[in-house]
């Protein structure tokens, strides 16, 4: 056949990819040849029909909408995916140190509520005509004294060869809850030790440990399921001497 | 696309406008639509992760044909498919009765030709949707597929022929 050259170039003339002036020869070939014309026609029909058929899928919208999310998250690019990595973070970090500091604020102004009252107890006692209500410096004779005054037990130190000197005791309460107050001495200095059972909401987050309020020393710790408070005046190693010693009684 | 204008094109400009008919061509490869959501997703997630080291001055829609074909082809179900021999190349000229059955063919069906679109293998009915449908150029359709010029023009003749076979008797013994 003389149109077999053209035939074999009708799909490169048709998908237009035929340099200029080979797709003139081509073009000028099919006018003339009805055989050629009618086959190109052939193969361009069946072109179109496979470009119809062929656009047959929609994206649903949800696709489109988290394609387009998934892009437009990226603009301006770097810059703009950067900052996101590193706002989320930065936005919990910031809310949880607002938490952390408005709960470590509410733990330090409750506890410092509980230390002033102690020290506010402590004042109080000293200032009244009788600081304390038995008066002794036995405490095999303090240490009775508050059976059914108070729902717990303790023991106290021997002095014997330390500079403390024991001046009575006392019933107080502390956020309604019944305690010993033990008024000790040391070089004119009063020192009171407050003993409460460890079951109450105030008491239960303090941290051990020396600590001040108004000006006085505080120590305290827990032992035995009771919550111990050294406040007085003198100065925490003072302080500390006779933590150590009530300590080491119990 | 113009290469002076890349640089401050963004990613988004480009990709964008190729959206419906990237999930058109992944719905065909894939057969399947959550497949297909699937695979244009991920197109878009690698894209966009290379688009730093996309290439000023190459076809951006090729680029982007390529990275969903690649996906697919490293899916599970791009796998099964089946890569026809290339190697027996230079079957150029058909019978000189196919003109007639041309004309008939072109007689068919959307529906038939989607149907049989469907039945052909992954490379032919990638290479017909690239250059039908998309209206690449062989150039275009070479980089999409990375496959030679050669291969890509000996490639979509023996699709079309194949189409042509899956066609011709349906219409031969369907409704007149």
């Amino acid at each position: 056949m003389t149109c077999e050259p053209w035939r074999g170039k009708l799909d490169a003339y048709l998908d237009g990819e035929l340099s200029p002036a080979e797709a003139r020869e081509v073009g000028a070939h099919l006018q003339g040849c009805a055989s050629c014309s009618a086959d190109a026609l052939g193969r361009v029909q069946i072109k179109r029909s496979v470009a119809s058929a062929g656009r047959r899928f929609e994206p649903s919208a949800q696709l489109r909408a988290q394609v387009t999310r998934g892009v437009a998250a990226k603009r301006p690019r770097q810059i703009g995916w950067q900052w996101k990595i590193l706002a989320v973070p930065a936005v919990l970090v910031l809310i949880l140190s607002v938490a952390v500091d408005v709960y470590v604020s509410r733990e330090r102004a409750r506890r410092q509520g509980v230390f002033s009252e102690l020290a506010d107890l402590h004042v109080a006692a000293l200032a009244t005509s009788t600081p304390v209500d038995v008066v002794s410096s036995d405490r095999h004779t303090v240490k009775p004294w508050f059976q059914g005054k108070i729902p717990f037990t303790f023991n106290l130190p021997e002095l014997q060869g330390s500079e403390f000197t024991l001046l009575g005791g006392r019933v107080t309460y502390l956020a309604q809850t019944p305690g010993a107050q033990l008024i000790y001495q040391l070089r004119k200095h009063e020192i009171s030790v407050f003993i409460f059972q460890d079951r109450g909401e105030e008491t239960a987050s303090l941290a051990s440990g020396p600590t001040k309020a108004l000006s006085f020393n505080i120590e305290n710790w827990t032992q035995d399921g009771l919550r111990y408070f050294v406040v007085g005046d003198v100065g925490p190693d003072d302080l500390h001497a006779l933590a150590k010693l009530l300590r080491g009684t119990q | 696309m113009p290469d002076q204008r890349l640089p401050a094109a963004t990613f988004e400009d480009l990709a964008l406008p190729l959206f419906d008919q990237l999930y058109n061509f992944a719905r065909w490869l894939t057969q399947d639509t959550t497949e297909a959501e699937d695979l244009v997703q991920e197109t878009y997630a690698k894209a966009l992760r290379g688009f730093s080291s996309f290439q000023a001055g190459t076809n951006f829609r090729a680029w982007m044909y390529r990275i969903l074909r690649n996906s697919f082809l490293s899916s599970r179900t791009g796998l099964k498919t089946t890569v026809p021999f290339d190697e027996e190349e230079h079957e150029t000229a058909d019978p000189d009765r196919s003109t007639p059955e041309r004309l008939l063919i072109a007689q068919a069906s959307r529906e038939m030709v989607q149907q049989a679109l469907a039945e052909l293998p992954v490379p032919f009915r990638e290479i017909l949707l690239l250059c039908e449908v998309e209206e690449m150029s062989y150039q275009e359709i070479a980089e999409a597929l990375s496959i030679p010029l050669g291969t890509v023009m000996s490639r979509l003749f023996r699709a079309r022929k194949a189409l042509r076979e899956l066609l011709q008797p349906r219409l031969q013994r369907g409704p007149a």
